[in-house]
């Protein structure tokens, strides 16, 4: 197996406004691998309700990508408050994002969910009052 | 240097009715010779006679797409309501790819110029005092219209340019400084517009501001030839340098939402906008902060160049701006607003509804109006080329109608006479 391609994103939390940058970044390189317009969407999306989530919730954090030739992995990670109750959050519609992010559209409560139908592979690591990783893979073969 | 409007009648088409005369915000239409005629003064290159008219015999001005032959280096600036014209659209790259595609040596969003004008009134409600609500002045038929029946109001309006202005400047600053061998003349930038008003700003500026555009064409300009490249076009490439605020701005509501303040109105639509603005004008007015006033229906995706529904785009607009970054363009804020942002001069009108110059001329004329409106069946029926009896008056008094025109009031003199006459034939 060749060797992975590696791709590092920080994700500002400190202004909302700048939420969905390094999504953007990330898209533009995977346009720029070549990868199947119909993957780059689906794990465009993905990474897009991560870094989103990041922003809201946690002040921000970091994304890590790595991309081999059979797949594209995502971890992100965050200090943030963690997730008291993942089953719960995993479900369509639960949020708990603050009104004045919901008035832009956002906290439908369709964040992780999304990220989940998108990806091929999801796993949530969170502590409460540490922060959580949250790690997606996304098949190219 | 006398105004010039982009709407416009194609003579030939009118037939005469009144839909137009009777859909005129402004009274701007009579029926004259059995067509209609467009008072230059009180147009405000809205667009509503163009939507309404049922024979198509009004007309947006623009220029022509050729009008670009001129230049070496042609810059497309599409307005954020173009990417709701296109079913099933995935991503604003490939209307961009598309511009470049058609002939375009290279595209700058107007939507990313509406991020800095967003971030910039942000600033600006923090720390201008000055009267509120602060109303927008990203519509140039609003605007026009403040100039002309809310001349009181004309401290209120924004005094910052709008996002095409602010996108053009810095599309030609970017060209200038990626191709040194380019003179300021050489580089040609094409607003790509909803609406004939956009048309209008660019043609006339402002007192002592020139219009940073050089050519504005309308989205049917575009879209046909945008449709054939964009079938091809699978993976274009990263060009879109804007977010969810730029696009917004497209819609009723979006530039107000982007303030990040819950004190706000938005309005579409000119009648309801000319009852927002009664509205402020006589004080009964909530503690706004902002007010944003769209003369066309939904916003700009509702302009008088667009394909779509106004609401279907609207639709496209929430679908396409889902995964959007909130904003791709910052300004910072410890710095002052650059000067280049504000207009100095937002141009003097004649209030529209000054009968003449003189207070005493104008109270006779008006008792006059008065006196004759009485004398009018008060049906508003359009008949005499007037879109009320009410205009008509007025314009009898003002010398631009005989009374005689009122077939009505006619038709009654003509039954008297009847009657009187019956059985003397």
């Amino acid at each position: 197996m060749s060797e992975a391609l590696t791709l590092h994103f920080d994700v500002n939390g400190e202004d909302f406004t700048s939420a969905g940058q390094a999504s953007v970044r990330f898209k533009k390189n995977m346009r720029e691998l070549g990868v199947d317009p119909e993957i780059i969407r689906r794990a465009s999306i993905a990474m897009y309700e991560g870094e989103i989530n990041m922003v809201i919730h946690a002040h921000g954090g970091v994304a890590d990508v790595n991309v081999t030739e059979d797949a594209i992995e995502i971890i992100l990670t965050d200090k943030g408050p963690g997730i008291p109750d993942i089953e719960k959050a995993m479900q369509e519609g639960y949020s708990t994002a603050p009104d004045n992010i919901r008035s832009l559209g956002f906290g439908a409560g369709m964040g992780l969910p999304n990220m989940k139908r998108y990806t091929d592979e999801m796993k949530i690591e969170s502590t409460v009052g540490v922060g959580t990783t949250v790690t997606m893979k996304i098949k190219l073969k | 240097m006398e105004y010039q409007h982009s709407v416009s009648l194609d003579i030939e088409k009118c037939k005469g009715c009144t839909s137009c005369v009777h859909h005129c915000p402004t009274e701007a239409i009579r029926i004259r010779d059995r067509h209609a005629v467009i008072d230059p003064m009180r147009c405000i290159d809205c667009g509503e006679c163009i939507r309404i008219c049922p024979h198509q015999a009004k007309i947006a001005l623009r220029d022509d797409l050729l009008d670009l032959q001129r230049f070496k280096w042609k810059i497309a600036l599409p307005a954020p309501s173009l990417y709701a014209q296109f079913n099933n659209l995935e991503d604003v790259d490939f209307v961009l790819q598309g511009l470049l595609d058609i002939g375009f040596d290279d595209i700058f969003e107007v939507s990313r110029g509406a991020e800095l004008v967003t971030a910039r009134t942000r600033q600006y409600l923090k720390l201008r005092k000055g009267p509120r609500p602060v109303i927008s002045s990203a519509c140039p038929a609003i605007v026009r219209l403040i100039g002309l029946r809310f001349p009181s109001l004309k401290e209120n309006i924004l005094d910052l340019l709008p996002p095409m202005e602010i996108a053009a400047a810095m599309a030609r600053e970017q060209a200038l400084k990626d191709h040194p061998e380019f003179k300021k003349e050489d580089v040609g930038v094409c607003f790509i517009s909803p609406c004939p008003a956009k048309m209008s700003y660019v043609k006339n500026g402002l007192p002592g501001y020139k219009s940073q555009v050089d050519v504005v064409v309308g989205f049917k300009d575009v879209y046909f030839l945008l449709i054939n490249e964009m079938k091809h076009s699978r993976r274009p490439k990263t060009l879109s340098e804007s977010g969810m605020i730029g696009i917004g701005w497209a819609a009723s509501g979006g530039e107000a939402m982007a303030l990040f303040n819950d004190a706000y109105l938005a309005a579409d639509g000119i009648d309801n906008c000319i009852r927002v603005l009664d509205r402020i004008e006589g004080g009964d007015f909530p503690n706004l902060e902002f007010v944003e006033l769209n003369a066309c229906p939904g916003g700009c995706v509702g302009g008088a160049m667009t394909m779509q529904d106004p609401f279907i785009a609207k639709a496209r607009l929430q679908t396409l701006r889902r995964f959007m970054p909130v904003s791709q363009n910052f300004v910072d804020e410890k710095e002052a607003i650059p000067e280049s942002y504000f207009v100095k001069d937002m141009g003097s009108y004649t209030p529209l509804n000054r009968l003449s110059d003189n207070m005493a001329e104008s109270m006779r004329m008006l008792k006059e109006i008065r006196e004759l409106k009485e004398e009018l069946p008060g049906f508003d029926c359009g008949a005499c080329g007037a879109p009320t009896c009410r205009a008509f008056a007025e314009d009898v008094v003002k010398g631009n109608a005989s009374k005689y025109d009122c077939i009505l009031t006619h038709l009654e003199d003509v039954k008297a006479y009847l009657k009187e006459h019956e059985g003397k034939a």
